[in-house]
């Protein structure tokens, strides 16, 4: 029944997996959160309100969400290269992981901000702060919450993503599951790995809820 | 402390102004009352005090500055020197009840040891310290006001602005609230702004009253003056508002009056005393006693039938009350 199983090899390709996740949630976090907070500020009505630079963002954002991950997996193989050197590996993965979903965080990110009460806002600007404390200690701490669930929102979709990747050389659970339980039919080895991402995707959310649950004074 | 002089504003090119000319003066360590309905331009006026909000024309000058000649550190300055609070109190959810209290302080990067020194003080002073680490969520409406008005006091301001603050609020509550803005007022010296859509707050706790309509300034006076004797039909609706519709004397014989009485004549039985002195008769066809912040007052109104009309009228004036004519209809 459990003929075909390596555990070696899964404990190997579930650490990679993790490290995949791991690196691109940092990453995607890093680069998301501030372009989360670009796109609200610039948007119509807001302090920084910028056509252009809003509408160029925006384009941006579309572009990379619109693409299927399958193929901007693929079409970001030169960029990974140049960016770290191999498109293999959990390294190569994490280019073309981030480039999914920091984009992705960024729309919900700008919705979580959107939700904060206006008024709060113009009370802290009434108060004398400047635009800088209002974004850091009055708009980004009240839309905590939307934050933190967003951001379990897209490592759960990266999990998936990781699972891709293993499509070109990524490694990882994703790799395993079509290297063994899909080409060689060792449906053992696909019942392990899919089980294995479940876990983690139920861990994920968990963890979000309770730190939504800890953050949120609602 | 604020003066209007001849402020406009407009927000986008063409369209209807929502303040048209207003000129208006705040005295220091007054309550001065802002009455309107909304859309009047209540919001747009309590906005540009401390330049929320900037005139399309005119000029805004509060504790000596043109609000509009202030850079960005000028308007910070000043926005620490004027409080205000808010109808839907407008506290971070996600800090406690000294976090807000501490958070004007926090923005004017004051030392940690002053912060909290200053916010125990002012938690104190609004009778919630006792709840200094609960969240908003887990107040009241009227205990939220007063997390509003503490940290609306932290920077010590000369003025506060009130923004329908009791309008959220249950009629008991807006009497304490109203009680604790009246009392910050005489122990502080604080000049108060209020906005408000009910005759009623401005009763009970105002020097003066401004009546907007359509952005224009339609009456104004002190509260007594605009209460008693309303000139213009929006400040008649709004005393309406708050007393209730009086009796309209259609298909009654003899002279309407209304009779104003004031202070110590509130009291005295005048009413009797003329009567049998002119041998007048009346009919009571409305009326009210009530109080403007401490004073007293009443106003009657009378169908004066048989007897010496002139005289009753004569004698009414020389006892201190007010007599008006009113067409039939009119009412009070």
């Amino acid at each position: 029944m459990m003929g075909n199983i390596d555990w070696t090899e899964i404990g190997q390709a579930t650490l990679d997996t993790l490290a995949m996740l791991g690196g691109s949630m940092v990453l995607t976090v890093l680069l998301g959160l501030p372009l989360g907070v670009i796109l609200f500020l610039t948007g119509r009505g807001q302090m920084l309100e910028n056509r252009l630079a809003n509408g160029l963002l925006s384009l941006l954002v579309n572009i990379l969400r619109s693409v299927p991950f399958v193929i901007l997996l693929i079409v970001m193989i030169p960029l990974t290269v140049a960016l770290v050197g191999t498109s293999l590996g959990v390294a190569g993965a994490i280019p073309p992981l981030v480039a999914g979903a920091a984009p992705f965080f960024a729309r919900l990110v700008e919705t979580a901000l959107r939700e904060v009460d206006r008024g709060v806002i113009e009370a802290s600007f009434a108060m004398g702060a400047r635009r800088r404390q209002v974004v850091l200690w009055a708009l980004l701490p009240e839309a905590m919450p939307g934050v933190i669930a967003a951001a379990t929102v897209t490592a759960i979709a990266l999990v998936s993503y990781t699972a891709m990747a293993g499509v070109v050389g990524a490694g990882g659970l994703g790799d395993l599951a079509i290297r063994f339980g899909y080409q060689r039919f060792q449906t053992d080895v696909m019942v392990v790995t899919v089980v294995l991402l479940l876990v983690l995707v139920q861990v994920l959310q968990m963890i979000g809820d309770r730190v939504v649950r800890r953050v949120s004074h609602r | 402390m604020i003066a209007f002089e001849a402020v406009s504003k407009t927000y986008a090119p063409g369209a209807r102004p929502a303040l048209d000319g207003v000129s208006l003066t705040v005295a220091a360590g007054e309550v001065f009352g802002v009455i309107g309905a909304s859309g009047a331009g209540k919001s747009t006026l309590i906005r540009l005090i401390h330049g929320l909000e900037t005139p399309t024309s005119g000029r805004v000058v509060v504790d000596g500055d043109d609000v509009a000649a202030l850079g960005v550190e000028g308007l910070r300055a000043l926005r620490r020197r004027v409080g205000m609070i808010f109808q839907h109190f407008n506290l971070l959810s996600g800090r406690t009840v000294a976090q807000n209290v501490a958070f004007p302080l926090k923005l004017a990067g004051r030392p940690a040891a002053e912060v909290k020194a200053r916010t125990a003080e002012l938690l104190a002073r609004v009778g919630l310290s006792d709840h200094a680490a609960k969240y908003p969520a887990q107040l009241s409406g009227g205990q939220k006001q007063r997390v509003g008005i503490a940290r609306a006091l932290a920077t010590g301001p000369k003025v506060l602005l009130c923004d329908e603050a009791t309008s959220a609020l249950d009629p008991e509550t807006t009497e304490q609230i109203l009680e604790l803005v009246s009392i910050l007022n005489r122990e502080l010296g604080l000049t108060i702004v209020l906005i408000t859509h009910e005759m009623d707050v401005v009763r009970r706790v105002c020097d003066r009253v401004a009546v907007l309509e359509d952005g224009c300034v339609v009456e104004s006076g002190s509260v007594e003056d605009v209460f008693l004797h309303p000139a213009s039909e929006t400040a008649r609706r709004f005393v309406r508002e708050a007393d209730g519709e009086p009796a309209a004397g259609v298909g009654l014989e003899g002279r309407l009056v209304r009779l104003t009485f004031r202070g110590e004549a509130t009291y005295r039985p005048v009413l009797g005393e003329v009567a049998r002195a002119t041998g007048v008769d009346y009919s009571i066809l409305g009326g009210r006693i009530h109080r403007l912040r401490e004073t007293p007052y009443g106003q009657l109104t009378l169908a004066l039938t048989a007897g010496d009309v002139e005289a009753a009228i004569a004698r009414f004036q020389a006892g201190g009350v007010r007599v008006d004519p009113i067409s039939p209809g009119e009412g009070a």
